[in-house]
């Protein structure tokens, strides 16, 4: 599928008991921007920079192990990064500055320190990034947002988005049997017309359901509000533990200043 | 599949941190504002008009779309949102769609996600649907009219938001580079996907136009859908 990732919005996540998986949604989403944070504050032009990162990472490949989040997942939700991988490489040749020689080629010395400080920087924040979604359920996530105080109507948006976005892309993949089934190869600007009508179609049902979702809704007493149920307390020592991945980060962070 | 121009998503360590923080507040507000102009664009109908929009966002820009000589383009939307439910509803559903990918997908910094917003969903929005509408207003209100307008307005976007992000990147990147050739570098591959990024929406637009115009919130008081007409030829040979 195209951008990335698959059709469905639940095939991230990971079943599981553990001790990451229970902590509540909202701890996990301040320790996983915490932590990213901690990473981009990270100055790359440090001589210990690299010891930070390798820090960094050996921090958030305990929580994986923890969570029971395999290497072959975590290298999959790496796959995002894969354009911008270019990007970085090559800034060494880009950067002005003063050069050095790597493998006999002259780069920016600048250069090759951001290049790969950004690549470790991005990697990092994705594992972590990656690792919250492997052991939080999207609904739960939207729970999360909602009692961080997100708007409630982008958080019903969300909601909605959440829901339906398994079904549009049902239809979506309907369309392409059906167009397929017809003898339908692609390429070339008939091809575009073909797919402009699909997504115009698709844009139409979905609006149209939208319509019907919200009928159905006003006549069960929607007014534009959703009643929430009372936010469940915070187990003790929930948020020490979440918040123990950005604090080993930024102990890192702190020794590095202190000592480099 | 792999020879595919994208977008990416800006993601975590690009920026330093102040230029998160204003992108970031600059996308709270502009959200907290559309959040209340949506209102006035959908009424009550907005979470679930929005949300369902914003899924077909979501499985739209998964579709690859052959553009020119072998290459495939996916949409990004903004300005194809824009002109379907109005601006700030596009915002919001643009928003949703960053949102979700950076929590659920990792596509996209968690610290990045206010100038992600900023890009795709603020500025692209913003420049595309004021070209639109400056666009409408001068060329004849027929079809083809809100289709070139739109497709002018989906180009503009792309390069804009580029060239944002090139400025962004000039005032709190991580490092120095020569601004000249990334800007220029960004712009030539960016026309080229604005190119693709036309080609889509102005598909897309032209066939909703044609089954429900009255879905298009930039083509208000165009008229009625197309009718059916009997392209059969006139007599049918039946073979024996």
């Amino acid at each position: 599928m195209g951008a990335g990732h698959g059709a469905s919005l639940t095939a991230r996540y990971l079943p599981g008991g553990t001790a990451v998986h229970r902590l509540e949604p909202h701890t996990k989403l301040v320790a996983v921007l915490a932590f990213a944070v901690v990473v981009v504050l990270t100055p790359v032009q440090a001589p210990w920079a690299p010891a930070a990162y390798a820090g960094y990472l050996l921090a958030v490949l305990t929580v994986a192990a923890v969570a029971g989040v395999g290497p072959a997942r975590l290298l999959r939700g790496l796959v995002v990064e894969v354009p911008f991988v270019a990007f970085a490489v090559l800034l060494p040749f880009v950067a002005r500055g003063p050069e050095v020689q790597v493998l006999g080629l002259s780069v920016s010395q600048s250069g090759l320190a951001a290049g790969g400080g950004l690549l470790a920087k991005a990697t990092l924040s994705i594992l972590a990034a990656t690792v919250l979604a492997a052991t939080t359920e999207p609904r739960a996530l939207l729970r999360g947002l909602e009692r961080l105080r997100l708007p409630q109507v982008l958080v019903q948006i969300l909601m909605f988005m959440i829901r339906y976005a398994d079904v549009v892309g049902g239809e979506l993949h309907r369309m392409r049997v059906a167009r397929e089934s017809r003898g339908f190869t692609g390429g070339g600007l008939r091809g575009l017309r073909v797919l402009g009508a699909t997504a115009g179609a698709l844009f139409v049902r979905s609006y149209e359901r939208g319509e019907r979702v919200h009928l159905a809704m006003v006549s069960r007493g929607y007014t534009g509000s959703l009643p929430g149920s009372p936010a469940a307390p915070v187990a003790p020592g929930s948020w020490a533990l979440a918040l123990s991945l950005p604090l080993a980060a930024a102990a890192v962070l702190l020794t590095g200043m202190l000592l480099g | 599949m792999c020879n595919k121009v994208d977008v990416v998503h800006v993601p975590d360590g690009f920026l330093d941190v102040p230029t998160s923080v204003a992108t970031g507040a600059l996308a709270a507000g502009t959200v907290a504002l559309a959040l209340r102009k949506a209102r006035t664009e959908l009424d009550d109908l907005t979470a679930p008009l929005a949300g369902l929009t914003a899924a077909f966002v979501f499985a739209g820009q998964m579709i690859n779309f052959p553009v020119a000589a072998g290459t495939s383009g996916h949409l990004i939307g903004a300005v194809l949102t824009a002109v379907l439910v109005g601006p700030w509803t596009a915002v919001l559903c643009m928003t949703a769609v960053l949102l979700v990918q950076a929590v659920l997908f990792a596509d996209g910094g968690l610290t990045a996600l206010g100038t992600n917003v900023t890009l795709m969903a603020l500025l692209a929005v913003v420049v595309g649907y004021g070209v639109f509408r400056g666009l409408a207003a001068v060329l004849p209100r027929t079809r083809t009219g809100v289709l070139t307008a739109a497709g002018v307005a989906a180009f503009l976007s792309v390069p804009a938001a580029a060239l944002t992000f090139v400025g962004l990147f000039a005032l709190g990147g991580a490092v120095d580079l020569p601004l000249g050739t990334v800007a220029s570098a960004m712009t030539g591959v960016h026309l080229l996907i604005g190119l693709g990024e036309a080609a889509i929406t102005v598909t897309i637009i032209g066939a909703v136009l044609a089954v429900r115009p009255d879905l298009v919130h930039g083509a208000r008081g165009l008229g009625s859908a197309a009718v059916l007409e009997d392209r059969r030829p006139a007599t049918v040979e039946v073979p024996r």
